[in-house]
């Protein structure tokens, strides 16, 4: 569960957290598609660098580092098999080549990791959900979303309370093979959902008993604004996009080996 | 026996639940462990089937420590009833989700027919036997829960918030249940709030604060002790209520239940008529 604590949001105030989540989202567009675009070594390692001020300023750090860990394995496994594709199968150079290569690949996944990390740390349900509407999203699926989001810790609690009334009961998640270990969850798995449903159908009587979705013109009590810092991270956004472009367009990236050979 | 030596646990998210609880129960003793939302109540009986292992401090169950062995080998010994019966229900028939531990301890096919059987008879469940455990009403399903945990026959069983959501009858068929398992030996702890469901059970009692035992006695001694009860944040029964207004008239406080009430009331209009 530690890489999903990477994500979730704290109420805490500081200057990334208040921008506009339309602009956080943006950003991570951009950030994502660089990502793609290149698969070198040096830009993806200056786009994961300079994202860093971002944890910083946001004051995140401890649950970044935490996402950054939880990913760890996944990175790991990405890095591996990578490798083996480049040795069998991708025209295999040199040993520095095969892992600066796979090393790109790894970092690719880790910077898209950091970037949702820093969106999902520094905004909260509520302003995504208003983002979600002011983007012209109905509102019945911008609650459903938001919903859904707040209801993943008290899921996680529920689930902890049936695992507990099945051990309870002799049940032994970790034992048998493979197969069974799986079949082990189905006696947590079923109350879970079924629980979730009826909690699901409760919520809307409870929500139709005090009139939602009476008005079908919603209005809000905040409403989004963009500000000064807003513009300003857009420009550095398209700034950098436009400069990645460039620089994929016209400017051979020259590989980290070779640089530091020289 | 469960002996609970200074205990400490704290929940991964930082919420301190239990400051030092320490506490005995014997074999065949009947237990209610008491105190306001939040007290530790249920954080402490998780402890006694080895599902939390405290931070500090230990629990022995018939002197072997929980954090020696799996919780389905202290589950053999240690039943525990959780509060929302939903938290387990999976399969399509009472039959099978009460044979669902049984089959866990590896218990034998014709063993295992027996003992539903049997715990099918004992709580009323029969005629459900096929019927889907969701289609059953808020008090079969508790009823379920328990045979469920009853069918193995442990030694120590826990009953977490036994009474919420019974209506009054089934409430006095689950106090008379529960004293007749405790009558044939078994030890019985109950988790709860009710306290007029405890008065008339008249188990030991153990109060809880804050994650520590404040007080433990008789149910007389402690549910008639107003800062007793206020420190844990309850409400005197209505009959020790009653008897405490009438105290002017020379009659025991200790009185805690219609059936005690009753008998003082008599003896004393005997008197004086």
């Amino acid at each position: 569960m530690s890489m999903f604590d990477g994500f979730r949001f704290r109420r805490t105030s500081s200057p990334v957290h208040e921008l506009d989540p339309r602009v956080k989202f943006l950003y991570v567009c951009i950030v994502f598609a660089i990502a793609v675009l290149f698969n070198q070594l040096l830009p993806l390692l200056v786009l994961f660098i300079i994202q860093v001020p971002f944890v910083v300023v946001a004051r995140v750090q401890k649950e970044w580092v935490r996402s950054m860990k939880g990913s760890a394995l996944f990175a790991t496994f990405i890095f591996v098999t990578n490798w083996l594709s480049f040795y069998f199968y991708g025209g295999y150079e040199s040993l520095s080549w095969l892992f600066e290569r796979s090393l790109a690949m790894t970092l690719r996944f880790i910077v898209l990791i950091e970037s949702f990390s820093i969106f999902f740390l520094t905004t909260s349900p509520d302003h995504l959900g208003l983002a979600l509407e002011q983007s012209g999203i109905p509102y019945e699926f911008c609650f459903a979303f938001t919903t859904a989001i707040r209801f993943v810790p008290v899921l996680a609690e529920e689930a902890q309370t049936i695992m507990d009334a099945q051990k309870a009961r002799g049940l032994e998640l970790e034992k048998g093979n493979f197969i069974n270990r799986i079949k082990n969850y189905v006696p947590i798995l079923i109350p879970l959902i079924v629980s979730a449903i009826r909690r699901s159908l409760e919520l809307a009587e409870a929500m139709e008993s005090r009139a939602w979705g009476a008005i079908s013109k919603r209005t809000n009590l905040y409403v989004l604004k963009m500000k000064r810092g807003d513009y300003f991270l857009i420009m550095i956004s398209i700034a950098i996009l436009v400069f990645a472009i460039y620089v994929w367009l016209y400017i051979p990236v020259p590989y980290m080996a070779d640089l530091l050979s020289l | 026996m469960i002996e609970v030596n200074d205990v400490y646990y704290v929940y991964p998210n930082g919420v301190q639940a239990l400051k030092g609880a320490s506490l005995t129960v014997n074999d065949g003793e009947f237990i209610a462990l008491m105190g306001q939302n939040g007290a530790g109540k249920t954080t402490l009986v998780k402890h006694f089937n080895g599902l939390l292992k405290p931070n500090k401090g230990e629990v022995l169950i018939d002197g072997v420590n929980t954090k020696d062995v799996s919780v389905a080998t202290l589950a053999r010994k240690v039943g525990l009833v959780f509060q929302n019966p939903d938290h387990q229900f999976f399969c399509e028939t009472v039959e099978k989700e009460v044979s669902f531990a049984l089959k866990n301890f590896g218990f034998e096919e014709g063993t295992i027919e027996k003992r539903v059987n049997w715990a099918l008879n004992l709580l009323d469940l029969t005629q459900y036997r096929d019927a889907s455990p969701f289609m059953l009403s808020g008090g079969e399903r508790k009823r379920v829960a328990l045979a469920s945990i009853l069918a193995w026959d442990p030694q120590i069983v826990i009953l977490d918030e036994p009474t919420i959501g019974q209506d009054h009858a089934q409430k006095e068929r689950l106090r008379q249940f529960i004293v007749q398992l405790n009558a044939q030996g078994k030890t019985v702890i109950i988790v709860t709030h009710d306290i007029e469901f405890v008065a008339e059970c008249k188990p030991r009692i153990i109060l809880m604060a804050d994650g520590r035992i404040v007080a433990e006695g008789e149910t007389n001694k402690v549910l008639t002790d107003p800062e007793l009860v206020n420190h844990a944040s309850l409400v005197l029964p209505e009959v020790a209520r009653i008897f405490i207004s009438l105290r002017d008239f020379n009659l025991p406080k200790d009185v805690v239940d219609i059936y005690d009430a009753s008998k003082v009331l008599l003896e004393r209009l005997g008197k004086t008529k």
